[in-house]
């Protein structure tokens, strides 16, 4: 409760700050809109806010998703082949040092039209480098005394993945994923704002910048703040249940 | 070959170690670890293998384990020829490897989700619940492993070893990173334990009072490439107390055993 009021008190303060730094300095709205622009801006669009910002969510879920299963996938061949990893981890790298940015017009190019699948995509490409390595170097660094106690007992290589090397592997795996969710967001929203005739909530901060809304824009980035937390809380609130024993074994 | 190994298997001893010889491959060329090694252990008795650092005394564990297969020679468990790991088999190592997301409880019941078994949900509970009060652990089956000392994770672990009931422990230093104290405690644990229920086991240490303490026979191995230099039926092998390391009889022992140890290591020295 009191964590709550404190939080709650935090982002008050931090908008009355706001709100005067802009007062003080008599700023036009163009320069940097006042959290009280905001509200009407919100109002005026809430219906756009609402499908966009629903387009926007699931665009950057499913991108996450498909990351989280060709990742997983590509951890798992990577760490349990060492000839595999050897190969294919060079090819990772180079792939990721990639700005993204830059793959950005190309896809869209690609993919005309597709805003769905351009949007997916890009989420999916920015974010799943990370998961990959993380569960590889989680199976892979598994100590050679855990896979005895089983194998010695005639366990299956699936029953030792599923008993040990699996759990032991999440906590590096939901690390990954608090940093994959928040890059699969900004993949989302590049493709949004670069693609012409775009849906989602970089399409709607696209179309604020070409009408001189400013307080528009600014709405969009406090609504791109608030579903970013959501789904961040999201991964962490997983990560308590799925490997909260990690927290307790770390302290 | 093989019909001579299949006589010498079934003469009665539980665990047949038979003329094996390994030599790991690696990058700077081949390791010769093992060398015509024999090793018996009837059944339930207990046996402490002792060796120079870096000798094979792990290797032999594993091979026991069926976790590798030697390059020549055999190793027979209740008269079968080892080629895969069995679950008539218990290991415990110097780390407890012990799962963290497991209460010390579900630690202990692992090997029965492997092992086919006879015994019911419940009756698998109680049986590591037993296990856990033989040691000393009552109380502290909803724990995680993190939450308990080193001496109480490797009783626990020594508890997985033993929960299903298995023909064959196998002991890789396990108390080797303890306290005196703990170490002392568990050996007094040990002892219970195989009062309660009688296994055949093979003990690697590296200290020997551990080994005349606990076992009934020490095994000293030779340096590397190893093979057995010396070995010591001790003569009795129930029940001790810890009076018995400080009698000079026991010092005696411990001083031939020693000197054993000492010329391992200069012939693993000279042959460098
Ligand atoms: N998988 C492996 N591949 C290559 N060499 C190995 C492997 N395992 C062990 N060795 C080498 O074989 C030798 C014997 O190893 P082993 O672990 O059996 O010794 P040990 O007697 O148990 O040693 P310690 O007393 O230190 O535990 C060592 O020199 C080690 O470096
Ligand atoms: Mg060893």
């Amino acid at each position: 409760m009191r964590q709550v009021f404190v939080r709650l008190l935090a982002i008050v303060i931090f908008l009355c700050f706001w709100e005067a730094l802009v007062w003080i300095n008599d700023w036009p709205n163009y320069k940097m809109a006042s959290p009280s622009d905001l509200w009407p801006a919100f109002w005026r669009f809430k219906g756009l806010f609402l499908t966009f910002g629903w387009e926007t969510l699931w665009r950057t879920v499913v991108g996450l998703l498909i990351a989280i299963v060709v990742g997983v996938l590509f951890g798992m061949i990577m760490g349990f082949s060492r000839v595999l990893r050897e190969g294919l981890y060079p090819l990772l790298v180079g792939f990721n040092a990639i700005p993204k940015a830059t793959v950005v017009p190309i896809v869209a190019l690609m993919f005309v039209g597709q805003h769905d699948l351009n949007t997916v995509l890009i989420a999916f490409m920015i974010s799943f480098f990370p998961i990959a390595v993380s569960v590889s170097i989680g199976l892979s660094t598994l100590e050679p005394e855990y896979r005895d106690i089983l194998r010695s007992l005639g366990a299956s290589k699936v029953t030792i993945f599923w008993k040990i090397a699996l759990p032991k592997t999440l906590p590096e795996f939901f690390g990954a994923l608090k940093v994959a969710v928040t890059l699969a967001f900004i993949g989302t929203n590049l493709m949004e704002i670069v693609s012409p005739h775009g849906r989602g909530l970089g399409a709607l901060f696209d179309s604020g910048k070409t009408n001189s809304d400013y307080p528009l824009m600014f709405a969009v980035l406090i609504a791109l703040a608030v579903l970013g937390i959501a789904l961040y809380y999201v991964v962490v609130m997983l990560e308590k249940i799925f490997a909260g024993w990690a927290e307790r074994s770390a302290e | 070959m093989a019909d001579t190994s299949e006589s010498k298997a079934g003469d009665g001893d539980l665990i047949v170690i038979d003329g094996v010889s390994h030599t790991y491959r690696t990058n700077t060329g081949p390791l010769p670890v093992l060398d015509d090694l024999t090793i018996r252990v009837p059944r339930h008795g207990f046996s402490a293998i002792v060796g120079p650092s870096g000798c094979g005394k792990s290797t032999v564990t594993r091979l026991v384990a069926g976790l590798m297969k030697p390059d020549a020679g055999s190793v027979w468990l209740q008269g079968e020829r080892v080629v895969s790991p069995r679950s008539t088999v218990g290991m415990a190592f110097q780390n407890p490897v012990l799962l963290e997301w497991r209460s010390i409880l579900k630690n202990v019941m692992l090997p029965l989700e492997i092992v086919p078994t006879r015994l019911d949900a419940a009756a698998r509970e109680r049986r590591a619940r037993d296990l856990l009060k033989l040691v000393g652990l009552a109380g502290f089956e909803d724990k995680r492993p993190s939450e308990l000392s080193g001496g109480m994770r490797q009783r626990a672990s020594l508890c997985r070893a033993l929960v299903h009931q298995p023909e064959v422990l196998i002991l890789d230093e396990p108390f080797g990173a303890l306290d005196a104290f703990t170490r002392e405690d568990l050996w007094l644990t040990m002892h219970r334990l195989r009062a309660e229920e009688p296994f055949t086991g093979v003990l690697i240490t590296h200290d020997l009072r551990e080994a005349i303490f606990l076992a009934d026979e020490v095994i000293v191995l030779s340096g590397r490439p190893a093979t057995v230099q010396y070995s010591l039926q001790l003569p009795d092998s129930g029940p001790r107390t810890l009076d018995h390391l400080y009698t000079n009889e026991a010092t005696e022992t411990l001083n031939v055993l020693r000197d054993q140890i000492r010329i391992a290591r200069e012939g693993e020295e000279a042959g460098q």
